[in-house]
């Protein structure tokens, strides 16, 4: 992968590292997430993305390597380029004797660039959007984790951004707060935002994501438009017969591997081989074809080709 | 409402002068019903003080100059309840306060939120440190106002004699006993410059507090043992008890400018400490 020049994307890192005394926990990274893209940041816990989206906000200085925020470098630019950044790291903090209202109303207290006059609208506005304007005098301890997820994602829309950097959003949200964070996300990458979304969730980068980046082991494995990542990785074809043995030794005269047989259908890794000669060779060895598939990868297979590891090394 | 729609509520893009972020600082200070606790505690002892003064038979202490001097003039009871809580209670309170400014926003999370708003690490410093010599100003101002309440109301006032003897008026004992607030409040600032630092180092905010503690009672420690009297001086709360040079008449000031100047090279050190420390520091609870 090669990384694009400074100033292009939202988010541009080149060599990006973090090294705790001896263990590297973020490996020579250059991540780019292009403007209005919706990119899941994807890796097992302990992969390096929280540490990775802490050295992003400037909250822990790279060991090496730079980072470009908005076309603006990071840390340098701090002040003028985080207020445009809406931010959810590892998981809400807030006081916990102090109203969900409360809490926002001090850190929009803390914002220099946020007008006062407008901070009451614009907290309710944001506590709406998350669907808590009903528990906004509640205290925060009194908040399930669902609850502190949206105030966490409620302060991330206090004021207008260019980009959003949501760590697990949906940590913690039973299923229907999940679908609900979905749509928010799908509606702010619509507004115009772009969205940089970690998570150790497959199935939630599948549905919301355009681009992905795959974490592991403190490096970036791969990077790319979701449908690319796919088509990279290996297709499967399946071919179901009541002749299993002949069409096992058909496909591999053709070339296919990994070939697999089960009762009623045989698999195989298409490879190289053109997908439209196999079904008329098979006919010619007169193998009858009762089914004949094509079969996606799934990013769950694309993460196993790429790491040669199960998804949930680490839990 | 959709992003542009809140770009128009939102402000424009320019920096503001303004107090929010410590008014925010101090709500949480005082919004706190530990703190309030602590706070009321403080102001326990000048009322406790007065009414045991008042309880007993007058004449017969033999305590320190001030005590005895209540029955004289009840000003003296806010003078004697400052220099009560002076090794203790005020500094406790004080430590309590800047032990918790950063560590406890460390401790529960909300400093990686501040300081992605941002909110900036150097401001986080200035206001947390404002928020913590307000809050010694009021913390001493709470001894003092209730100490001469209780002492006014149960001993009187009228004309005050000074540790030199002279007569003064009440006037002048109330002016004596603001400056001598004041020094207080300034040198329990300087304490809570340590404190400042001390919270930067950890994300435990009782552990901070216990270590501001120790730091205090080992100066008082040092202060005591003579063979080290070449570092007297140096050590702020040497200086802490040179307020009764504010009682005298006239005032001598030799010792309270020492004091003032300790205070600020205190205060100065250990808020560039608290900074460095900062400034540079990976945030990662």
């Amino acid at each position: 992968m090669t990384s694009a020049p400074a100033g292009t994307a939202p988010v541009v890192t080149s060599g990006l590292t973090k090294q705790f005394r001896r263990q590297i926990a973020v490996d020579r990274i250059d991540l780019e997430v292009p403007g209005g893209a919706v990119y899941g940041f994807l890796g097992p816990n302990g992969s390096g993305k929280t540490t990775t989206i802490r050295m992003l906000l400037g909250l822990i200085s790279p060991t090496a390597g730079a980072i470009s925020l908005l076309g603006t470098p990071m840390p340098a630019a701090a002040r003028s380029v985080l207020r445009r950044v809406g931010s959810l790291v590892e998981g809400p903090a807030f006081h916990p004797y102090l109203s969900g209202r409360a809490n926002l109303a001090r850190l929009d207290a803390a914002d220099r660039f946020s007008d006062p006059r407008t901070s009451r609208v614009r907290i309710d506005t944001a506590l709406d959007r998350v669907g808590l304007l009903a528990a906004a005098e509640k205290r925060y301890r009194a908040y399930s984790l669902g609850m502190r997820q949206r105030l966490a994602i409620a302060n991330s829309l206090l004021m207008p951004r260019d980009l959003l950097v949501l760590d697990e959003p949906t940590n913690g949200l039973d299923p229907q707060g999940t679908r609900e964070v979905r749509h928010l996300i799908e509606e702010l990458a619509r507004d115009g935002a772009t969205v940089l979304v970690s998570t150790h969730l497959l199935a939630e980068v599948e549905q919301i994501c355009s681009h992905v980046g795959v974490m592991y082991e403190g490096k970036l494995v791969a990077q790319g438009p979701l449908s690319e990542l796919r088509a990279g990785s290996a297709q499967t074809v399946r071919v179901d017969t009541d002749r299993t043995d002949d069409a096992a030794r058909v496909l591999n005269e053709l070339g296919l591997r990994d070939i697999a047989i089960s009762a009623g259908y045989v698999t195989a890794a298409l490879g190289e081989v053109a997908v439209e000669k196999i079904v008329p060779n098979l006919v010619n060895a007169c193998v009858p074809v009762l089914g004949f598939a094509v079969l996606q990868p799934s990013l769950e297979d694309v993460f196993v080709s790429l790491t040669g590891e199960g998804f949930d090394v680490n839990g | 409402m959709s992003t542009a729609e809140l770009a128009v509520v939102a402000s424009r893009p320019r920096a503001r002068l303004s107090t929010r972020f410590l008014r925010s600082e101090l709500k949480i200070i005082f919004g706190r019903r530990r703190n309030i606790a602590g706070l009321a505690v403080l102001a326990a002892v000048p009322v406790i003080l007065a009414i045991a003064v008042r309880v007993s038979s007058p004449g017969q202490g033999d305590g320190p100059d001030f005590i005895t001097a209540i029955a004289g003039n009840g000003l003296f009871v806010a003078f004697a309840a400052l220099a009560l809580e002076l090794p203790l209670f005020l500094p406790l309170a004080v430590s309590a306060i800047s032990g918790d400014s950063v560590a406890g926003e460390a401790n529960l999370g909300t400093l990686r939120y501040l300081l992605a708003i941002p909110a900036g690490r150097t401001r986080i410093l200035v206001i947390k440190y404002a928020a913590i010599v307000i809050f010694a100003v009021v913390a001493t101002m709470v001894v003092a106002t209730v100490g001469t309440i209780m002492g006014l109301a149960l001993f009187g006032g009228g004309e005050m004699t000074l540790l030199s003897g002279t007569q003064t008026s009440l006037a002048d004992g109330v002016w004596r006993l603001a400056l001598t607030t004041l020094y207080l409040a300034a040198q329990f600032s300087a304490l809570g410059a340590i404190g400042l630092f001390i919270s930067t180092l950890t994300e435990q905010p009782i552990g901070a507090t216990i270590a501001v503690v120790l730091v205090n009672v080992m100066m008082f420690i040092l202060n005591s043992i003579s063979q080290l009297d070449w570092l007297h001086p140096w050590l702020l709360t040497h200086w802490w008890t040179a307020f009764g040079d504010l009682l005298r008449d006239p005032i001598a000031t030799e010792s309270i400018q020492r004091g003032l100047i300790t205070a600020l090279i205190y205060a100065g050190t250990f808020w560039l400490a608290a900074w460095a420390r900062l400034a540079t520091k990976d945030i990662s609870s």
